[in-house]
């Protein structure tokens, strides 16, 4: 893209690489009630391929902007990085490091917010609502905070975007509502927002061999030799170090949720009941709830 | 839903033996390599490229194309202020292919094209049809851009190239009143604008499939007083300049997706694609080639989603107590639709390889002159194209339309009703049979390759492979030995067919060519079941039927 002579306006899209909840099986669980992440097929969180969406909208009507997307996972996290290259993503890295490891939302929104500061003038940061293997939609505020941002959640459209300010409709449980907000800003995106684009062909062709080092195992020597011809298929994997944490706010033990039992739910009801819109259903319906035991 | 993933054969055909020979004449021994970001380094990359892109196509054809079928069905195309206005959905999955970057891909690189073989041309090409018939007419005339790649001046290339690859729509005006199958009749005039150094056409086209695009490219008589092909020139017209009128759509049984107009040219501008004279006898004949394998990838993605639909549908409908997949008589339609699918696709791609191979080798030509060797392959290669293309546009086209029907018989009284796919697809491949060179034609174009002995040699080449193959050690050997020995049968059965064809006053060249294909169709299928068990079902039961087709040719021709 063309930025001679514009003046660069940063973005950052936060994407998570999730379990694929529509093929659960078995193994899908450890036996002490943790996730085995190794069992599942991973996918792109799918809400975040919606801020995705709304981040490359906003760069194409900005002259100079710029979108780079953050995950923070495991080295197969990469795939989210190829992924958003071949959507149209600028540049991407990987926060990947063992003391990232065991996070909860508070731990994982400080590494996240450290690798956002080591970008340095960053106007605009994207994320998805919420992660579908977490629920938690707590990450985003928790960034903005600690960037002190300004943040619009659950948005849904993107009506108007300059390097001042961005006109957004937010979904709320009510209806909607039209939000302007000044840069810099942390938007959340909601799935009902627009569909993230598709791949495209000429930049699969180019990135579908980019790898981070990490990646390249024992192929590492052959992988430096091909970076070397070609630059662009090295992805930037950060550990701890490069975001200049402090080191006890990471990781578990940095994490303010401490998991004290993990218990089954088993459905007992299997059936549906229609309640028609008529009064006395309704209240035949009041009834019967009150007369069950949670 | 990706329709080039949950499809193994295709991946099974990108991967054949030949494609690395096809990907590394393709890519001129790699010389883009280095230059462009997006350039394999070898043959294996090259068929990863094709892949990867393949994917994506068949992603956009299962998300968009398919799911926007039926309302492009229903609404189709309207005309509003002499602009064509496409259904809706058309124009959905019209962007989301231009958006990809999925048009004008086979171009070189040069002109931001990503230099895709023929072979993953086709193949888009049929996984587009697969989701809606009708809609591959206006990706595939995309096809424009070959034709002006291949015989364009440079101004040429570098104006409209570009323009086709970011998804400018185009057609291919050739069709009048009176000039259809016979386009050595076409009478629209072109003349000479000194004063403005462009030509000017005037006249009227019918037929004109996605006739309100962008870029036309026409077939106009430049040689006044000429009433023959060779005054006949092409042109290339932009719609921005004025002077079309586009009078009327056509009310068609399928394909609404794909507007058909009457298009009424008074003095538009317009310029000359490479030189005079030769519109009809080398530029149009060489694309006519394209487009007929262009209609016979449409047929096999048409079969493909009609097999499907049926298969689902007898899967899931229960009569007498159990599913009526369960019955031997569906079982026989079911199991005759696959057939015919994988016979017709298996003769696709080995007609899409040898054009392939044969188009890489003009395109090397054009930098440096050929080796003897290649020289001689080239003409092989494309000789056998020349043959196997009306072969497979008259197999594939007839076939597509039987399996529509059997389709519909699966659904039974449900088929008959338009809320199932099946009964869009049966009005959809009706025209596959006609456009592009009726099937009589195909078996026209046929007749020289009966008369050469090509169909015959391919015949003896796939023989000798099969025979090495079992020599080197293959799984099922057994049962293949017992096919070949079948079609070395049907091969006799043949000749004599041949014979006594010569007895006759008129030549009955469609049982020929058929009984040819059948033959040619059971090889291939056989060569690959050599490499795929999963093949020798439909193999088997295409010998069966073969066989039964060939004895009656001879019992009607010696009679």
């Amino acid at each position: 893209m063309e930025t001679k002579n514009q003046e660069t306006f940063q973005i950052v899209v936060l994407a998570k690489q999730v379990p694929d909840t529509h093929d659960v099986g078995k193994e899908a669980m450890n036996a002490d009630g943790t996730v085995n992440r190794a069992a599942l097929p991973t996918v792109f969180n799918p809400e975040d391929l919606n801020a995705l969406e709304m981040a490359l909208k906003v760069r194409d009507s900005i002259p100079g902007a710029k979108v780079f997307v953050l995950s923070m996972g495991p080295a197969k996290a990469a795939e989210i990085i190829r992924e958003s290259l071949y959507r149209g993503a600028d540049d991407g890295a990987v926060l990947s490091d063992r003391r990232f490891a065991g996070s909860d939302t508070l731990a994982t929104s400080y590494a996240l917010s450290c690798a956002i500061k080591k970008l340095g003038d960053v106007k605009l940061v994207f994320c998805g609502r919420q992660a579908i293997d977490g629920d938690t939609a707590q990450v985003g505020p928790q960034v903005a905070e600690k960037l002190e941002m300004q943040q619009v959640t659950y948005a849904e459209e993107l009506v108007n975007a300059t390097r001042e300010k961005l006109t957004i409709v937010r979904r709320l449980e009510q209806g909607i509502e039209v939000v302007e907000a000044p840069t810099p800003l942390l938007v959340t995106v909601g799935g009902t927002a627009p569909e993230c684009r598709f791949r495209i062909a000429d930049r699969m062709l180019k990135y579908y061999k980019a790898q981070m080092p990490s990646e390249a195992g024992e192929n590492l020597a052959a992988a430096e030799e091909m970076w070397k011809e070609r630059p662009y298929l090295k992805l930037k994997e950060w550990n701890a170090d490069d975001v200049n944490p402090e080191l006890d706010r990471l990781g578990l033990g940095g994490s303010a949720t401490k998991v004290k039992q993990i218990e089954n739910v088993v459905l007992l009801k299997k059936e549906n009941v229609n309640v028609p819109a008529e009064a006395a259903a309704i209240e035949q319906m009041w009834k019967d709830l009150q007369g069950v035991v949670f | 839903m990706n329709f080039y993933s949950d499809n193994e054969s295709l991946k099974f055909y990108l991967n054949h033996p030949e494609m690395k020979k096809a990907v590394t004449l393709k890519e001129m021994n790699f010389a883009d390599h280095g230059k462009y970001a997006d350039a394999p380094a070898n043959a294996e990359e090259g068929i990863e490229h094709y892949d990867l892109v393949m994917d994506l196509v068949g992603e956009i054809a299962g998300e968009v194309l398919a799911p926007n079928a039926e309302s492009v069905d229903q609404e189709g195309p309207h005309i509003e202020n002499n602009e064509v206005v496409y259904a809706k959905g058309t124009t959905a999955n019209h962007e989301a292919l231009r958006d990809a970057g999925l048009y004008g891909m086979t171009l070189p690189r040069k002109y931001d094209g990503l230099n895709l073989g023929y072979v993953p041309n086709v193949m888009a090409a049929e996984i587009i049809s697969r989701a809606d018939a009708g809609f591959a007419n206006i990706w595939g005339l995309q096809e424009c851009a070959e034709t002006v790649n291949e015989f364009a001046c440079e101004e040429l290339k570098e104006k409209f190239l570009s323009r086709i690859r970011k998804g400018d729509t185009c057609s291919m005006d050739l069709t009048e009143p009176d000039a259809g199958s016979d386009l050595q009749a076409v009478r629209l005039r072109a003349t000479w604008d000194e004063a403005n150094n462009c030509w000017r056409l005037n006249g009227v086209k019918r037929f004109i499939t996605n006739g309100g695009a962008q870029l036309h490219l026409v077939l106009a008589r430049s040689e006044e007083g000429t009433t023959d092909g060779r005054g006949l020139s092409y042109f290339l017209y932009d719609k921005a300049d004025g002077g079309l009128t586009v009078r009327r759509l056509e009310n068609k049984m399928g394909i609404h997706g794909s507007p058909t107009a009457e298009l009424v040219f008074k003095n538009a501008p317009a310029q000359i694609v490479g030189d005079r004279k030769l519109g009809l006898i080398k530029y149009v004949m060489a694309l006519m080639n394209g487009a007929r394998l262009g209609v016979a990838a449409q047929s096999v993605g048409l079969a493909e989603a009609a097999y499907r639909e049926a298969k689902v549908y007898a899967s899931q409908r229960e009569q007498f107590g159990k599913t009526i997949d369960q019955f031997p008589l569906v079982q026989d339609l079911l199991r005759d639709m696959r057939t015919k699918t994988d016979a017709s696709r298996s003769l696709l791609y080995e007609t899409a390889r040898k054009v392939d191979i044969t188009k890489s080798y003009e395109a090397i030509m054009k930098t440096r002159s050929l080796t003897p060797e290649e020289r001689k392959d080239m003409k092989e290669n494309s000789r056998i194209a020349d043959a196997l293309t009306p072969m497979v546009k008259l197999m594939a086209a007839e076939w597509a339309n039987q399996t529509a029907y059997d389709s519909i018989q699966v659904h039974g009284g449900s088929g008959f009703m338009r809320e199932y796919a099946c009964e869009r697809l049966y009005r959809d491949a009706r025209i596959l049979t006609i456009y592009e060179g009726t099937s009589q034609l195909q078996v026209v174009a046929a007749v020289k390759g009966i008369a050469g002995g090509t169909y015959l040699k391919c015949i003896a080449d796939y023989d000798a492979q099969i025979e090495a193959t079992l020599a080197a050690g293959v799984e099922n050997a057994e049962e293949i030995k017992a096919i070949r020995a079948q079609l070395q049968k049907m091969t006799e059965d043949y000749h004599k067919l041949e014979e006594a064809a010569k007895q006759l006053e008129v030549s009955p060249d469609r049982r020929l060519t058929e009984a040819l294909a059948y033959i040619v169709m059971g090889y291939l299928l056989l060569l690959d079941s050599t490499r795929c068990g999963c093949f020798l079902e439909s193999c088997r039961n295409l010998v069966v039927m073969g066989r039964g087709e060939i004895a009656k040719h001879m019992a009607c021709v010696m009679a």
